[in-house]
């Protein structure tokens, strides 16, 4: 994919293109500088913190708890796992064993979390390749998910579900039935995505072969997640070191081939399936019990250092905790995946045509309140 | 975190007392000068060479730079952690062995004000270009938004 112009010989001026902060193919506020020779990307600068918070600078001003709705404003697409990722690190750092009912309604929740993720995925990628209609069909499915939270934690976005040490809400009436219809439904609306997306000519002719990275460039860009299973390496922190109660399913890791961005789609598309095939286990397989573990009125972590991620949407959620004893944190490190991923972006848009280096940032997944946090 | 002791073990042949092991036993601590060819040694010759994560802690007598390095086969992880002088904190740049660095150091830079030496292109990345101070240091004092 050499620069064309250059190739026959004819020179053309270089010149800069600025995309964002407001536009509609960035997904949020991010803004890229691209340079331009003709229709071909040279090179690309990201440049992003339009959406910084200092949410690290807020939490050693919080206590543990007051800091949990803060988790879900960072990857707003996918609250519960933040939360999930959150408590958990405090879970480990205070050793707090959570009861297995609570491990089990965390990973029917982030499960669902998950398909709802990657459902906007797909719809933003297919919106920026110019169809619509997988906007409205994906939107359909992840309503009926917002609507289970609605039920279990009355909430539907930014839903602050976890606790240290388990889980507020046990599942509701009539939120298993609701469930079941969904499981029973989903097989078939991922064939229909399948039919609409994955089988459509244009879609594939835009995304194969476009931005490609294999998977040495994947781990060197600290890929994680599915962006890097796209590139043929299997690693699921799920498989690898299974944290809560994942060992106790069967499920498949979904692998690409060519790491380009129809096997970073194609890949959320697998993913939803397996995840299905998750909750269906956990809904078959749960124990009745507590909910909450015993948990200190005031929570005090113990004095060190503690380093905890889970396996987010987008990859690697990691939380670096350093504890000076007290009520509050005294550094909370939020390692993000979306963040890193972008990192890799001008790799992948160099030397493409535009609107394949559009194509490219679709297939990355970023959401900026995760990457600004 | 995985056992270090194997890992110092082995990097104890190399470094001898270069390298050193933290007081919970859970960290490996270089001094800022060495960073460089440790960290490219473990990456090279051992299995953690997948860079989960960089940043740093303020502490009240020292700056750390703080690695959390990965075994991509099970997971493991273990951390590396460099002392810095806090009147200076400088620090070689690890851009060449991992690319993802270039924005993790990039963030701990802006954020606490870290000097990596050997960053490509080291600036500010969340905060604005004219922010004055790094707001994560402990001296960096945030004060209430004035209401109008």
């Amino acid at each position: 994919m050499a620069i064309s112009n250059q190739e026959s010989g004819f020179r053309t001026q270089e010149f800069v293109l600025n995309m964002g902060p407001q536009h509609p193919s960035t997904h949020g506020v991010y803004r890229a500088i691209l340079t331009m020779d003709g229709e071909y990307v040279v090179d690309v600068e990201n440049v992003v913190g339009y959406l910084h918070r200092g949410m690290e600078k807020i939490a050693e001003d919080r206590t543990y708890t007051q800091f949990i709705p803060y988790t879900d404003r960072m990857d707003y697409l996918a609250g519960i796992l933040n939360n999930w990722g959150f408590v958990m690190t405090v879970e480990k750092a205070m050793g707090i064993e959570v009861p297995e009912r609570a491990e089990y309604i965390r990973v029917i929740t982030g499960e669902l979390q998950r398909i709802a993720s990657h459902l906007v995925m797909v719809a933003s990628m297919a919106l920026d390749l110019n169809g619509y209609t997988p906007w409205m069909y994906a939107f359909y499915d992840r309503e009926k998910i917002l609507d289970l939270f609605e039920m279990i934690c009355g909430s539907r976005l930014t839903t602050s579900f976890m606790r240290v040490g388990g889980v507020p809400n046990d599942i509701p009436e009539g939120f298993i039935p609701k469930l079941e219809k969904f499981l029973a439904e989903l097989p078939g609306r991922a064939d229909d995505f399948d039919n609409v997306i994955t089988g459509n000519e244009i879609f594939v002719g835009r995304t194969k072969g476009v931005g490609v990275l294999d998977a040495e460039a994947a781990l060197s860009f600290g890929l994680t997640g599915p962006n890097l299973r796209a590139s043929g390496v299997n690693f699921d922190l799920r498989k690898a070191q299974p944290y809560s109660v994942y060992d106790r399913f069967d499920f498949e890791v979904p692998l690409g081939e060519n790491g380009d961005s129809f096997d970073r789609y194609n890949l959320r598309m697998l993913e939803i399936r397996q995840s299905a095939r998750i909750i269906r286990q956990a809904l078959d397989t749960i124990p009745e019990g507590d909910i909450m573990a015993k948990v200190p009125k005031v929570l005090k972590v113990p004095k060190g250092e503690t380093y905890c991620h889970i396996e987010g949407s987008k990859g690697l959620l990691g939380f670096y905790l350093v504890s000076d004893g007290g009520t509050k944190p005294y550094r909370l490190h939020l390692h993000s995946p979306s963040f890193v991923n972008l990192g890799a972006y001008p790799k992948m848009a160099k030397g493409t045509v535009l609107q394949d280096a559009i194509a490219s940032l679709a297939s990355i997944d970023i959401v900026l309140g995760e990457v600004d946090r | 975190m995985d056992n270090i002791n194997v890992l110092v073990d082995t990097l104890k042949e190399k470094f001898s007392s270069k390298i050193s092991v933290s007081d919970d036993g859970q960290s490996l601590v270089v001094s800022s000068a060495d960073i460089f060819p440790v960290l490219k040694e473990i990456k090279e010759n051992t299995q953690y060479n997948f860079l989960a994560d960089l940043t740093a802690v303020d502490y009240p007598e020292r700056m750390e730079v703080v690695y959390h390095l990965m075994n991509i086969k099970d997971a493991g992880l273990i951390r590396v952690k460099a002392l810095l002088d806090k009147s200076d904190p400088k620090i070689d740049s690890v851009v060449f062995l991992w690319d993802t660095a270039n924005v993790m150091e990039r963030e701990t830079y802006d954020l606490l004000g870290v000097i990596f030496e050997g960053h490509p292109d080291l600036k500010r990345i969340l905060c604005p270009d004219d922010f004055e101070g790094h707001p994560l240091r402990k001296d960096y004092k945030v004060e209430p938004a004035v209401r109008q």
